[in-house]
């Protein structure tokens, strides 16, 4: 009973109108752990982000949240998960006090309780100082962290962000990440996030990529990684296209440009640095050898680049549905 | 929804005791009472909205009472009773300034009350309904500001959400109204201690069933724009044909006028107000409306209708609640 999942997910799928944002999802969190859902806009997180946080009703497909059925016990997993959105759902004309306070009302919490508990967060989150200032004056990092704040203050045991570190700066990220990890170490709190930032997801226990609805890899980082062969090696060079289709020429393997640059993945990398630079002599200005990342996990695995989709973003305004 | 715990899975309540966690417990009255509370703090951050609110009306009863002042006749010499004094003849000298403005004007024809008096509970209605309008649009402001969602995947019922946000809506309006009654000590309407009550019941519960209806076009909605489209060819006319104006004619839009639940409403504060005016006046202000059993009966079916739909639409989970 103890191994039971935080998050169970089977067969979801979704569509807004036509599209398909979500095609036969399934996947499990384990209870303690951090995990990321990765992939581009519009490349079906935010709708699962949605359905887990019961924003959405589910329509195909089973779920469910800290053991609660998700189609039938809303109400059950409503009161034991904490929802961070990402565009702000804190009151920017009310007081970071007066967001906590109508926030611990929602979930039955007042009086002494609520003030022992909204003391607590506002210190966890050095925001005891702007207990009385309004939310529309304070800067994106600080806002963010009310929005921790509220979604921590009934105590879930679970916490749902989406795109927690959008319009943040380096900074102010990493004091979420900072927060994430005390929750999940002195509080023992699932995470689960959403993500389009590589460097984010690295920091995740286990990441679920999704590109166009569809779960394409599930597994730490590392695992991930070690799955796309070899090292990856990056050209710099004035005429990228050229050195491509010499080395696809030459030595018969895949080779491809990328943001101006010459990209490809062998093992043994090394010993083809040598190889390279003596082929095209004078053509490169700087060669690379690295570890493999979430983003040439992302393109062997779909065949492109995350940005690549970027414009199916899917519609904000949509048709009501039953 | 209500009772949090004990869980109904035996694997979470296993967890749960394992781990000493506590589930908060949801209340829906409290939940209710918060957003009714935010929306007070909120309306009085909002200096303009309380001006929009207030002097539009009080600009449209002056303005129109004096348009059509002239024009207007209710009751007349025919139907008020010989020995029954034109009330705008009896202007008191206080705060005669407007009063006596349009009294002049409507007294040329001579009518048994001057325009001014007849147009005054159909003013009171259209603060209702403005500042209903202005409150109803705070959801769609909630909703793109992103306030909504987080209310939405709280653990709590969805009339809970309505009633706050109805609640608040209402609550203004009829803070509003209550400033516009003062008026009526200008106009000679003989108004007592024992009406001012009544007629505040009236207006809250007016102010329930216009900001239920309010809220539930406004709820799917994702922008102002469309709910300013809806609110001037139905909200607008739903209050022009309420006999606010004037009494309805035998024409087709006499017939709408009848059919307007909003008019019973109107006719309801009309018989209130004029509880304690001399049998004459009485007889001509209240003539051809209907009972005051059938605008009771009206107007308690319009509130609880127009409540059921408010929690009907919030009920409804869309796509449209992702921001």
């Amino acid at each position: 009973m103890s191994n039971s999942p935080a998050i169970r997910v089977r067969g979801v799928n979704h569509w807004y109108g036509q599209r398909q944002a979500l095609a036969e999802v399934s996947l499990e969190i384990e209870p303690g752990e951090t995990f990321v859902f990765l992939g581009p806009n519009g490349g079906g997180k935010s709708t699962l982000f949605r359905l887990l946080s019961t924003l959405l009703p589910l329509e195909h497909g089973e779920a469910e949240v800290l053991g609660f059925n998700l189609r039938r016990q809303i109400g059950e997993i409503r009161a034991r998960i904490g929802v961070v959105f990402q565009s702000p759902s804190i009151d920017r004309k009310l007081t970071v006090g007066e967001n906590l306070m109508h926030q611990g009302h929602l979930y039955g919490i007042s009086g002494g309780e609520l003030q022992r508990r909204s003391e607590t967060l506002l210190e966890r989150f050095k925001l005891t100082d702007r207990v009385r200032d309004r939310v529309e004056t304070l800067s994106g990092g600080l806002r963010r962290r009310v929005e921790l704040a509220k979604g921590l203050l009934h105590h879930p045991r679970l916490l749902l962000l989406d795109e927690p570190s959008t319009g943040l700066d380096p900074a102010a990220r990493n004091d979420v990440w900072d927060y994430l990890r005390q929750l999940r170490e002195q509080d023992g709190v699932t995470v689960v996030l959403t993500t389009h930032l590589l460097e984010e997801a690295d920091k995740a226990d286990r990441i679920a990529i999704l590109d166009r609805g569809k779960l394409v890899a599930l597994d730490t980082p590392d695992a991930l990684r070690s799955t796309v062969g070899g090292d990856a090696i990056t050209i710099q060079t004035a005429a990228p296209e050229l050195v491509a289709a010499g080395i696809r020429d030459r030595f018969g393997c895949t080779a491809g440009v990328m943001e101006g640059n010459v990209r490809l993945e062998m093992p043994d990398g090394h010993q083809w640095i040598a190889r390279l630079v003596e082929a095209f002599p004078g053509q490169i200005s700087a060669i690379t050898l690295g570890k493999p990342t979430l983003e040439d996990v992302f393109i062997d695995r779909t065949g492109h680049r995350m940005e690549a989709v970027e414009e199916e973003e899917p519609p904000k305004k949509k048709k009501r549905r039953h | 929804m209500s009772t949090a715990s004990p869980p109904l899975s035996t694997l979470d309540a296993g967890r749960e005791m394992q781990s000493g966690a506590t589930v908060v417990r949801p209340r829906p009255w409290l939940a209710a009472w918060t957003l009714c509370r935010r929306e007070w703090v909120r309306f009085i951050r909002q200096g303009n909205r309380v001006f929009a609110a207030l002097g539009q009306p009080i600009i449209f009863w002056i303005l129109l009472s004096g348009l059509l002042g002239t024009s207007f006749q209710m009751g007349g010499a025919h139907l008020a009773a010989p020995n029954a004094a034109p009330i705008g003849q009896n202007a008191p000298s206080t705060g005669e300034n407007i009063a006596a403005a349009t009294n002049n004007i409507a007294a040329a024809t001579p009518p048994s009350i001057s325009y001014a008096q007849y147009f005054f509970p159909g003013t009171l209605v259209m603060i209702i309904l403005f500042t209903a309008i202005f409150a109803t649009i705070s959801v769609i402001e909630d909703r793109r500001e992103g306030f909504l969602q987080s209310v939405l995947v709280a653990p709590v019922p969805r009339w809970s959400v309505v009633t706050g946000k109805v609640l608040g809506g209402a609550l203004i309006a009829l803070a509003h109204a209550a400033v516009f009654l003062l008026l009526c000590f200008t106009l000679n309407v003989p108004i007592t201690l024992l009406t001012v009550p009544a007629v505040l019941v009236l207006l809250f519960v007016i102010g329930i069933a216009l900001t239920s209806l309010g809220l539930a076009i406004a709820w799917p909605m994702q922008s102002t724009q469309g709910f300013h489209a809806i609110m001037m060819v139905f909200l607008l006319p739903m209050w022009l044909l309420s006999g606010a104006f004037a009494p309805p004619g035998n024409n087709w839009i006499g017939w709408i006028v009848r059919i307007n639940p909003l008019t019973y409403c109107l006719a309801l504060l009309r018989r209130i107000l004029y509880w304690g005016a001399d049998p004459a006046v009485k007889d001509a202000v209240l003539a051809g409306l209907p009972s005051t059993l059938v605008c009771t009966l009206v107007t308690v079916g319009f509130v609880v209708a127009m409540f059921a739909l408010a929690w009907r639409v919030a009920s409804v989970r869309t796509t449209g609640d992702a921001v």
